[in-house]
């Protein structure tokens, strides 16, 4: 009896000093801090955290030098083969929540907001828009008074994974920025002002009217910008919610590759909101240390379980359950 | 004096006479080689530095050869980099902040040494230390919260009503974009160009100024003759302020709009070397696209010591000018 109570002690004890080390995506950052302080507090385990975003995270995760890595953007098939090299384990992707990126804008009108069809968008984009009185974009908001405004289109300047879901989507919808612009966390845009960070585009957003630019979904709700309704794959106009990114999220469930590596932007549903993506963990599948794999998979399970509920307060949208359970089973898999 | 002494009782323990056999002091001489030898480690610094640029950016100096200076194309997608845009709004930018900023820093300078009195001078000596002191992030949100919605209201409307006729004052206003930029630098440059170019004029001995009133001279004339004297280290001020100009990363990046094109207009957004590698760096992802961002730090590193090394020529011919029998 006594010897168990000791072992378990000892077993806790061990536990308690495990100490997790992470680094990657940015977009995450704020309910990866939020899970970490509140797993901490539950169990005992530090999980460090360090948001230099995706590309970095991939690099370290390569490379051996973190225990998890995190990215808004799957690994290439040329990355995942270089950390298997390098690390002898394969490296798996476990989605923890989705985020939206939201159509922003700013535009002397009242009411309600503006609607948009991906092509209008991807052409604003492109330059070929240029006023907000187009009858292109008049035509899909009948009652609302569209200035005789040129529009200024803002972007991220900085390398992201927000501008990876937003050019991807573009991308899929419009052949010509398919071949002019492509997709990508940078790329050559054909115009516009470039913001550094979500907080960098809010401020052109705010400042210049006439303005409009696309930005996390909780930065627009945030700094109180409206932002578009886009027309999704089945043709209706949604709104960036948590709801409807959930929805979007379970539209795509049914293309959804093995490894969970997975695109949602323009998916399935009517109630799907076409621009949005997830963000994963990366994770080695047979990690060397094993009280390590042990704590990172207790707490992987702990973040698909309770921890989607912290999810919403902070913006960001829950997996719908089809996906969580796919999660769980590559969670499962971890060191078999 | 005593632990000089005390030193040499100890070599002396040891059998080694403090003065050599060509009659320096052995301390001296370790204190020389000590700090030949720290003198010695900035130039390593400099050589593993370039060193580990041209290794790191071998990829894309092999793929795209001088191509990657004169393109102006940056296109991540198509894995297409050329750096043109950046090195131009790098220049453009930073000239256009010396060109604002030296003036006034003289201006500023003067006043501080040779007029105000000395209560007021204190004052804003210690306001202008102060100013060089501000993190540069601070003054890019100000510069975006403040300058910018400014230029945009009402410096880019007058500027176009009265010399749009000039390509450089064309287009539409933004706020932020190059001017932006140019007058962001300007306010972070000045602090350091004024107070040490007052400190140059300060060194300049009282003799001079006396013998110029001794022969009559207004304050005018003999403020004149003291900028003269101590132009070099205006000059080296100049330079200074130039080097931080060309190194600003953080404020630029938040007003100058991060659009590599090359526009004459001050209106248009432009983009910097420094600001394009703060951007980029953390989400390079592919091998080409690292190699091609550390060879714009190469290029950086290059071209802030060629700008260095022609200021230093320019400075030297005059000086030299003087020497052969110029007026002082």
């Amino acid at each position: 009896m006594t010897v168990i109570f000791i072992l378990t002690a000892f077993a806790g004890s061990l536990f308690a000093q495990t100490r997790l080390n992470g680094a990657g995506a940015t977009f995450p950052y704020v309910i990866y801090s939020k899970w970490f302080d509140i797993y901490y507090k539950n169990t005992g385990v530090q999980i460090n955290y360090q948001s230099i975003g995706s590309g970095g995270g991939i690099k370290q995760i390569i490379e051996g030098t973190v225990d998890f890595g995190a990215t808004d953007g799957p690994m290439s098939d040329e990355h995942l083969a270089d950390a298997l090299k390098k690390q002898k384990s394969e490296v798996l992707h476990i989605p923890t929540v989705l985020g939206a990126v939201a159509v922003a804008y700013n535009l002397p009108t009242e009411g309600k907001n503006i609607r948009l069809t991906s092509t209008v968008l991807a052409d604003i984009f492109l330059g070929k828009i240029t006023k907000w009185n187009d009858t292109r974009i008049a035509e899909d908001n009948p009652g609302l008074s569209l200035p005789n405004r040129a529009i200024i289109v803002a972007h991220r300047s900085d390398g992201s994974g927000t501008t990876f879901i937003f050019t991807d989507h573009l991308a899929k919808v419009s052949a010509q920025w398919e071949s002019k612009v492509g997709r990508g966390t940078s790329v050559n845009w054909p115009i516009g002002l470039g913001g550094k960070g979500n907080e960098g585009v809010a401020g052109l957003l705010k400042q210049t009217v006439g303005s409009i630019g696309y930005v996390e979904l909780a930065y627009a709700v945030k700094n109180n910008l409206p932002y578009a309704a886009i027309q999704n794959k089945a043709g209706a106009f949604v709104a960036p919610t948590i709801t409807s990114v959930t929805a979007a999220a379970a539209g795509a469930f049914r293309d959804m590759p093995e490894d969970l590596r997975v695109s949602i932007t323009n998916p399935e549903g009517k109630d799907s909101y076409p621009i949005s993506g997830f963000t994963w963990l990366l994770v080695y599948k047979n990690p060397k240390d094993h009280v390590k794999r042990d704590a990172l998979t207790q707490f992987l399970k702990w973040a698909l379980s309770e921890g989607q509920s912290h999810a919403a307060d902070l913006l960001y949208a829950p997996l719908p359950k089809e996906v969580r359970e796919r999660s769980m089973q590559k969670v499962n898999s971890i060191g078999k | 004096m005593s632990a000089r002494r005390a030193i040499a009782r100890v070599l002396a323990r040891y059998g080694i006479s403090p003065v050599s056999q060509d009659g320096t002091n052995i301390s001296d001489r370790l204190f020389r080689a000590g700090t030949f030898f720290f003198a010695l480690l900035i130039l390593v610094l400099a050589g593993v530095m370039v060193y580990q640029m041209v290794d790191g950016s071998s990829l894309s100096i092999r793929e795209f050869g001088w191509k990657f200076v004169t393109s102006s194309i940056w296109d991540p997608v198509r894995e297409e980099y050329g750096a043109l845009p950046f090195v131009y709004g790098t220049l453009v930018s930073s000239l256009l902040a010396l060109l604002l900023a030296v003036p006034l820093s003289i201006g500023v300078a003067v006043f501080l040494s040779e007029l105000a009195p000395r209560w007021i001078e204190r004052i804003l000596s210690f306001m202008v230390e102060l100013l060089a002191a501000i993190p540069s992030i601070v003054y890019g949100l100000w510069g975006m919260f403040v300058l910018v919605p400014w230029i945009r209201e009402e410096v880019e409307p007058i500027l176009s009503d009265h010399l749009g006729f000039l390509p450089l004052f064309e287009g539409a206003p933004y706020g932020f974009g190059m001017l932006a930029a140019g007058l962001i630098l300007t306010v972070m440059i000045v602090p350091i160009v004024a107070s040490i170019s007052r400190d140059a004029l300060r060194s300049v001995p009282r003799s001079q100024r006396e013998a110029a009133y001794a022969l009559g001279a207004t304050k005018w004339e003999s403020t004149i003759l003291v900028m003269k004297y101590a132009r070099s280290g205006i000059f080296g001020a100049a330079l200074l302020g130039l080097g931080r100009a060309l190194g600003e990363t953080m404020a630029v990046t938040m007003v100058i709009g991060n659009r590599p094109i090359i526009s004459a207009s001050l209106f248009d957004p432009g983009y910097t070397m420094a600001s394009v590698l703060a951007n980029e760096f953390t989400e390079a992802t592919t091998e080409m696209y690292l190699n091609a961002l550390i060879e714009i730090a190469l290029l950086l590193f290059t071209i802030t010591i060629i700008v260095n090394i022609l200021a230093r020529l320019l400075m030297w011919t005059m000086t030299q000018n003087t020497a052969q029998g110029g007026r002082i």
